[in-house]
């Protein structure tokens, strides 16, 4: 098994320069898999799978009848983050929180973004994750979105963009942390030696963050993670967060507002409920302020929410922030928050309410990639090059029926990762998903994140639900080097495990 | 611990015991029809009426056969006390909570699931016994990780309440099996056939050795006394609903000779009525209605159960 007549097709490979050569930090992989024996690399790739199907890390996929659920598709060669590049962007994505937490603030506050006209009013107060009830609301620490997933991509010119800021329910992070299990049992050697940075203190450090946003004077808060239930398409996530943090995992019903306090209904009676890390939408939290329909919601939450009886993650009403439309604007959101230029660009969007930028996106569909503003998944989507004809017809009628609710952005070439392919291996895009965490006065960005890989080929399209599946990804810390003595130990300890196994260690 | 966690973990451990139980009637039928003379041989007619679904059963395939009652509690989706149904609704559950159980429990249990689902999808059962030996140790498995894994606190006990009152009932069913058979004729009675009848039901309540240590031979008022009766035998109903009784006490955190809620009252009600049964009684009662009345109190128990910890009520 190598990597021999692996083509880069002219595409930004995350693993290889131009020339076909090992990026930095990645040369100890590429090494060690080259001089993998024929097919084993398939039979770990298939362990890989099996040990994935039974540990039952699925995810349910909507409207289809039967088999319900699906195994993440899990690919085992790890993407390699060298580690300077990584710290860009750690502070690039502090940087964009930062502003964009305080831009949440002001929007359900003074409004002075809008009143300075940097962002038009109309856009934010007529965005569909802006909620009034919201208004003059503080969250603990002044903090709305507490857990953020941002969606990150790299262009043929080789630099990374935001693509999506994901401030409402992002989800994934369960899959980075069972893929790291899972490569940490597969490539246990290499691993070692290319001193991968952890990832897996994020629950803890999740926990951390909940109890710090409990209400004043709660020696020792319960927090809960609330669940709309097993038929939810993350469900194993919110089960699994649950389980690592070692607290309740609830469900609507378990929930129940007694005197201005959310309790739950336990074995015992009730009990109380300090802050709630919520995977569920703001419409259904609360049948009595959104949703009426919510069956799942707890009637009287926002009442005691609004009085800081209890502490809720994300603060509803952060959507706000997560409107296409919106995301246009965070480049100046940044300046005039911070005073600082954006340290990761947004990619170039072209706002189809702006009359010469619908022109200009009406004129290019076929080379553009179009957006509803509010929808998410990969659905309400347009990219323009494989669409057909009628296709782009049916969205330029959309667009001019209601040009406020479409973005436009030029088809990326997304960077792409090599793929296990049968017994070769082929090129497939990527994007990434770091997951950062903002507690009272510190923000943690969690090394590394979801690398999603579209697996049909040509795809550009990662999203799980639409044929996406996941990898590892290794933030390196390359600029140390192994030390001298590793390198001979560990070809000892290699040559040990030879006589010892059948196993060919890598 | 949550209401609804409870009434997951309590459920979870009825329908794993289910299953196994229903494989354990498969067994004990086949291994009986299997001994019997031809002309008695096809007998599954009366193993569907032990499971008390029979008219559902003749709605879906009228005339039992081999095939197609095996099909019917092994595989059936539209039965819900086929092994298929049984272990896919202990699955849910255990979705339901799985950051509360250990994640080797819910590994054993999802194994178990994609087990039988991959078999339902074969179109032949050559080995019925094969099979539901598969399901029995698949169920043991997942009690004894249940046993290294997880906490005996109230969730475990909760587990174990639910696992115990399953037992207890389908060792009653399981004693019925032998009275639904149908004989050629009464001259059968205490024949060699008889005897090898009783031994096949020994061993699917896996109570052979156990009894043959107790007891020597096969007796059938001796087995019945052993299945009903033994305090130290885990598959016996006397010793299931003792064991049930213990956690319930564990959970309501009372003394063991009062009670705190209905569910303690009912229970300890029956459990009283083992303790100080006799045989002789259970005998002139009659054996089929004795465990008729045995199978209603223990719903009656589990309906007390329900109603004092899964429904919380609430003020105002």
């Amino acid at each position: 098994m190598n990597f021999t007549g692996y083509d880069n097709e002219g595409f930004y490979d995350e693993l290889f320069d131009a020339k076909g050569q090992p990026r930095r930090g990645a040369d100890l992989l590429v090494q060690r898999i080259n001089a993998l024996p024929d097919s084993e690399l398939q039979r770990r790739q298939q362990a890989a799978e099996k040990a994935l199907l039974n540990l039952g890390i699925t995810f349910n996929v909507y409207s289809d009848d039967d088999q319900t659920e699906k195994i993440f598709p899990f690919d085992i060669v790890p993407r390699i983050i060298q580690s300077q590049e990584w710290q860009h962007l750690e502070v690039g994505l502090k940087q964009r929180i930062r502003a964009l937490n305080l831009f949440i603030d002001d929007v359900y506050h003074d409004q002075k973004i809008l009143k300075d006209g940097v962002v038009p009013a109309d856009l934010v107060l007529s965005a569909e994750g802006f909620r009034k009830p919201c208004i003059g609301l503080n969250p603990p620490c002044g903090v709305w979105c507490h857990v953020t997933g941002t969606d990150l991509v790299r262009g043929g010119d080789g630099e990374y963009y935001v693509l999506e800021d994901n401030l409402r329910c992002p989800s994934g992070v369960s899959y980075v942390l069972e893929n790291r299990q899972i490569m940490k049992r597969t490539f246990p050697l290499v691993f070692d030696a290319c001193s991968v940075q952890p990832v897996t203190d994020y629950p803890i450090r999740l926990l951390e963050m909940l109890q710090e946003m409990a209400p004043a004077g709660v020696r020792s808060p319960v927090c809960v993670v609330w669940t709309p239930g097993i038929y939810n398409s993350a469900y194993f996530e919110h089960s699994y967060l649950a389980q690592q943090m070692g607290v309740q995992l609830v469900e609507g019903s378990d929930l129940v507002v007694q005197r201005g306090e959310v309790m739950m209904r336990t074995t015992k009676g009730l009990e109380r409920v300090d802050v709630i890390y919520r995977r569920i939408d703001d419409d259904f939290i609360d049948p009595k302020v959104f949703r009426a329909d919510s069956m799942l919601g707890v009637p009287g939450l926002m009442e005691a929410y609004s009085k800081g009886r209890v502490a809720l993650a994300n603060a509803p009403g952060s959507g706000v922030a997560d409107d296409k439309a919106v995301y246009a604007y965070v480049p100046e959101i940044i300046k005039y928050y911070l005073q600082e230029d954006p340290l990761i660009n947004n990619v170039p969007t072209y706002a189809c309410w702006r009359e010469d930028e619908r022109n200009y996106v009406l004129e290019n569909l076929d080379k553009l990639v179009v957006k509803a503003v509010n929808e998410s998944g990969g659905y309400g989507m347009l990219i323009g090059p494989h669409a057909s004809a009628a296709e782009r017809e049916e969205f330029r009628r959309r667009i001019i029926a209601k040009p406020r609710i479409y973005i436009a952005q030029p088809t990326l070439s997304l960077s792409r990762v090599p793929v296990l392919m049968g017994d070769h291996f082929e090129g497939r895009h990527v994007d990434l998903r770091p997951y950062l965490l903002c507690g009272d006065d510190n923000i943690y960005v969690m090394p590394g994140g979801l690398t999603r890989v579209a697996l049909k080929k040509g795809s550009l399209v990662v999203n799980s639900s639409q044929g996406g599946g996941s990898k590892d990804t290794w933030v390196i810390n390359s600029t140390e080097g192994p030390s001298p003595e590793s390198p001979l130990q560990e070809q000892k300890q290699e040559q040990e495990q030879d006589q010892n196994q059948e196993d060919a260690p890598c | 611990m949550l209401s609804r966690v409870a009434n997951s973990i309590y459920w979870l451990n009825r329908y794993i015991e289910r299953a196994e139980n229903v494989a354990r009637f498969i067994s004990a039928n086949y291994n009986m029809t299997l001994d019997l003379p031809e002309d008695a041989s096809d007998q599954w007619q009366p193993l569907i009426n032990t499971t008390g679904d029979d008219e559902l059963f003749k709605k879906l395939y009228g005339e039992a056969t081999r095939d197609n009652a095996i099909r019917f509690l092994i595989f059936d989706r539209r039965y819900t006390n086929s092994i298929y149904s049984c272990v896919r609704a202990a699955r849910e559950n255990a979705r339901s909570i799985r950051e509360y159980i250990s994640s080797e429990m819910w590994e054993q249990l999802n194994t178990f699931y994609l087990m039988i689902n991959a078999a339902s999808e074969e179109t032949v059962m050559d080995l019925p016994h094969q099979f539901s030996a598969e399901v029995m140790n698949a169920s043991h498995a997942f009690i004894g990780i249940t046993d290294a894994t997880m906490n005996h606190g109230e969730g475990w006990h909760f587990g174990r309440l639910g696992r115990m009152l399953e037992r207890a009932d389908k060792t009653t069913r399981l004693l019925d099996v032998k009275y639904f058979i149908l004989l050629p004729s009464v001259d059968y009675v205490g024949s060699p056939y008889d005897n090898i009848l009783w031994a096949a039901l020994l061993r699917s309540a896996s109570a052979f050795e156990m009894y043959r240590k107790q007891f020597g031979r096969i007796a059938p008022r001796n087995i019945t006394n052993f299945l009903l009766l033994d305090r130290s035998f885990p598959r016996a109903v006397h010793y299931s609903l003792a064991a049930a009784m213990k956690s319930l006490n564990q959970i309501s955190g009372g003394q063991s000779d009062s009670y705190s809620n209905k569910a303690q009252q009912a229970l300890g009600r029956l459990l009283a009525e083992f303790q100080y049964a006799s045989l002789e009684e259970i005998f002139d009662y009659g054996l089929h209605e004795y465990l008729d009345v045995t199978q209603t109190r223990i719903n009656q128990v589990g309906e007390a159960i329900y109603e004092g910890f899964f429904k919380v009520k609430i003020e105002g």
